[in-house]
């Protein structure tokens, strides 16, 4: 008799096909991408050996768009269209968002979500965070030698709906297939889990660039249950960063500097702060647009009074996780930390006498949860192996609800409740003969519906006349295992029936996306591709012509080694143009600008001299 | 995936049905049943599988949570038994419970207006011990003697002192931000 084999859930039914899935860590500051290869995960590099994509997305005049590293050094030159921490508008109203008088860009305050003004046009944060995606995308497509089959992308634990629902939205616009969205500090002690064969109950504290999260989790023989998570979705590095941008202005007695400068004294200051964790003093040198001149040194001491209350301000989430999970900080087993800003000496410190125990950093604090995520992927994805036998069970972070009389919020989920979780709660008319009844979804912890975030508004319409008291209209919630919110409303005699997938009031609507989608985004990017081949060919053959042209003008200023020298970058660069990476083209131009440095001196040095013999040094323009 | 999810929670986590409770149980039985429900085990199949996977994993997770609380517990006993606990008509409770929980409200509703923090702790504590002693007779009524209406009025009762601690907590959290 013949046996039917019947794959396992989870158990790929073709075990030797391996798809291809990704784990992505879409970082306030830095992005990754992560993949599982031969059962191990790695972070993927680009082609110049880097793992982390800073998360800066520049719009240039021309149309193009660069990402990462190349638009770094905009940051300052060209502020108002270089995007930096896009991560703190996902989901947010302007005045949701700290510290907008410092920054350099031009906000559009538009329902729901803020968006920027920039020569491209206006931009949402869900357009710009997929600008990120995409080149993470592509960067693994091409390291992977395939389409993927989908990501894993990680979110902040204390991300809202409405944060939660833009991350998912800007994947869609990417072309990426969301697997599922994963709680970064959940990501984070997957890694360490596994890796430490962990048993125990143990608290993740995560301080990225501009998110803090806690999450208390309880480890037993591969399943990690989340027990508590909290949180404070806008205080990260870049608010030490912001700390130290402020005593510098006030030390060096700058009054409100111009967009470019103040660009700079951030970009200074991060560099101090990070100085700060090896070193003991750092010095903060940079002349302004004026001339005037910033000379400072800050020690480890002052930078730890100055940031003191934002190490504070981390410790109420972490006692506030630890009551709701009914633990006290002794019965902790370790405490795990993630996030680049946990390098700090003083939050170490703070965070080691809180738990009585020093914490475990032993893991990279930056690539931990993309790790993470990839492992998940690489499960999710139908790659699942017997030694994967772990379960994820996970929480929602802040409290649903409706808002009821009297504008207080009726609370239908609460917070920590285990995911997916589905509750429903009844209603009823307020007047006889009333048709219709308005909803309300909020999120957020306080009594009144103000202090919440709104996610969404919605109607029942056609309610049977009734008097007042009779209807019962039933409202379900259901939170799925991205965190993510769906509700519907029914009236249980008639069953008239309204529902919403929460979206409309923060998020982008399907139609939004879909618009976005045909307006060929996705080809328009690979449009830029061949264009910035093109225009990188074109600066190679200009540099090219002119680099042969001046050695037969000025090749006496230079030795025969040095020639040679030149020589051989023009011909690396000539090879270089008959590829199909623009990127390599542009380190070739890059190498061959660096070789003929020192001639380019000389032959200034010779033509001044030359053309000062025939001319008076004060006709010369200054 | 071969779960019968129409059973009452009792059978569907192999539990005896009754009000004392083997908490490691119910938690094995839950962690068993998930790695056998979860969404993420359903993720590379087709939307019809994830959707049901969802809807299982729902239920699953909800029987978790109505057997772990022993107030929910001690309700869906009722409820499975019949009886009901008429909980929002029913709200005649005895005046010396009602006299209790009113000085039990006076005092909590002082030490938030004053800002006590360590006041509001004690009375979490006293609190706590309070609803075991509670609970305590409530395991009687329900597993031994069986007796119900006594243990529906002893579920109203809980739940007022659930509701209090509740008040206590969010008090707790208000004077931390």
């Amino acid at each position: 008799m013949a046996l039917l084999q019947i794959a396992e859930p989870g158990m790929s039914a073709e075990p030797h096909k391996h798809r291809l899935a990704v784990g992505i860590d879409l970082g306030t500051t830095n992005s990754l991408v992560a993949t599982v290869r031969n059962g191990i995960a790695v972070c993927l590099a680009d082609e110049t050996g880097r793992t982390m994509l800073p998360s800066i997305v520049r719009y240039r005049a021309d149309g193009s768009i660069e990402v990462g590293q190349k638009a770094v050094a905009a940051q300052a030159t060209d502020a108002k269209n270089t995007i930096v921490s896009v991560k703190r508008f996902m989901g947010r109203g302007l005045k949701d968002v700290a510290h907008v008088e410092t920054m350099p860009y031009d906000f559009e305050d538009s329902a729901g979500m803020v968006r920027l003004r920039t020569v491209q046009g206006v931009k949402s944060p869900v357009e710009v965070s997929a600008e990120i995606l995409r080149n993470l995308r592509r960067r693994a497509e091409a390291s992977l030698g395939g389409e993927l089959v989908g990501a894993v992308i990680t979110v902040p634990a204390y991300f809202d709906d409405a944060q939660r629902q833009a991350t998912k939205d800007a994947a869609t616009l990417a072309g990426l297939p969301v697997l599922r969205l994963l709680n970064e500090p959940t990501a984070a002690a997957v890694a360490y889990g596994l890796d430490n064969a962990a048993e125990g109950v143990y608290a993740v504290y995560d301080l990225g660039g501009g998110t803090f999260d806690l999450s208390i989790l309880k480890l037993s023989r591969g399943v990690f249950e989340v027990l508590s998570t909290n949180g404070d979705a806008a205080l990260g590095g870049d608010d030490f960063d912001h700390r130290l941008f402020c005593w510098i202005l006030d030390k060096a007695d700058i009054a409100p500097p111009s967009l470019q400068d103040a660009r700079r004294l951030q970009m200074k200051a991060r560099e101090a702060k990070e100085l700060l964790s090896s070193c003991e003093e750092a010095p903060v040198h940079i002349v302004l647009g004026s001339g005037e001149e910033v000379n400072l040194v800050v020690t480890r001491d002052e930078f730890a009074d100055m940031t003191r209350h934002l190490v504070q301000k981390t410790l109420g989430p972490v006692r506030k996780a630890l009551r709701d999970a009914g633990l006290a900080p002794d019965e902790v087993k370790g405490v795990v930390m993630v996030g680049g800003a946990t390098r700090m000496p003083h939050i170490q410190r703070a965070v080691a006498e809180y738990f009585g125990q020093e914490p475990l950093t032993n893991l990279d604090p930056d690539k931990v949860v993309a790790l993470g995520a990839a492992m998940q992927a690489n499960v999710l994805a139908g790659n699942r192996r017997d030694e994967d036998d772990w379960l994820l069970l996970d929480v929602i972070p802040l409290s649903l609800g409706l808002e009821t009389m009297g504008g207080l919020t009726e609370k239908v989920i609460p917070r920590n409740s285990t995911l997916p979780i589905a509750r429903a709660q009844e209603f009823t008319t307020f007047k006889d003969g009333q048709t219709a009844m308005a909803f309300h979804v909020v999120q957020g912890e306080r009594e009144l519906v103000s202090d919440c975030r709104s996610l969404a508004r919605f109607e029942l319409r056609g309610i049977p006349p009734m008097v007042a008291g009779a209807a019962r209209i039933r409202v379900s919630f259901q939170v799925d295992a991205d965190g993510l919110l769906s509700v519907s409303a029914r009236e249980m005699s008639s069953g008239v029936e309204a529902s919403v997938l929460v979206k409309p009031s923060y998020g982008l609507t399907d139609d939004e996306i879909a618009g976005m989608l045909k307006s060929g985004v996705e080809h328009a990017g690979d449009d830029m591709v061949a264009r910035a081949l093109r225009e990188q060919q074109v600066e190679a053959e200009r540099v090219i012509e002119a680099t042969e042209h001046a050695l037969e003008q000025d090749g006496a200023l230079l030795s025969a080694d040095e020639r040679r020298a030149i020589e051989v970058s023009i011909a690396e660069l000539r090879v270089l143009c008959t590829g199909r990476d623009h990127r390599a083209v542009k380190r070739g131009i890059d190498a061959l600008s660096r070789a003929t440095d020192e001639f380019a001196a000389r032959r200034m040095d010779n033509s001044i001299r030359s053309a000062l013999t025939g001319h008076k040094v004060d006709e010369f323009e200054v | 995936m071969s779960i019968d999810l129409t059973q009452d929670y009792f059978a569907l986590f192999g539990l005896k049905r009754q009000f004392a409770l083997d908490e490691s149980a119910l938690e094995a039985a839950w962690h068993e049943l998930q790695s056998q429900v979860h969404p993420d085990r359903y993720a590379h199949l087709p939307d019809v599988d994830k959707r049901r996977s969802m809807q299982w994993a729902t239920r699953v997770n909800e029987g978790f949570r109505t057997l772990k609380k022993p107030l929910e517990r001690a309700q869906y006993l009722l409820e499975l038994a019949g009886v009901d606990t008429a909980l929002e008509t029913n709200t005649a409770m005895s005046p010396e419970f009602l006299m209790e929980q009113m000085e039990w409200r006076e005092a909590v509703a002082e030490a938030r207006e004053a800002g006590e923090v360590e006041e509001l702790e004690q009375l979490h504590h006293r609190l706590l011990h309070h609803a075991r002693e509670v609970r305590s007779g409530l395991a009687r009524e329900l597993d031994e003697v069986h007796d119900y209406p006594a243990a529906a009025d002893t579920v109203r009762r809980l739940m007022f002192i659930e509701k209090l601690q509740h008040e206590i907590d969010e008090a707790l959290l208000a004077l931390e931000d």
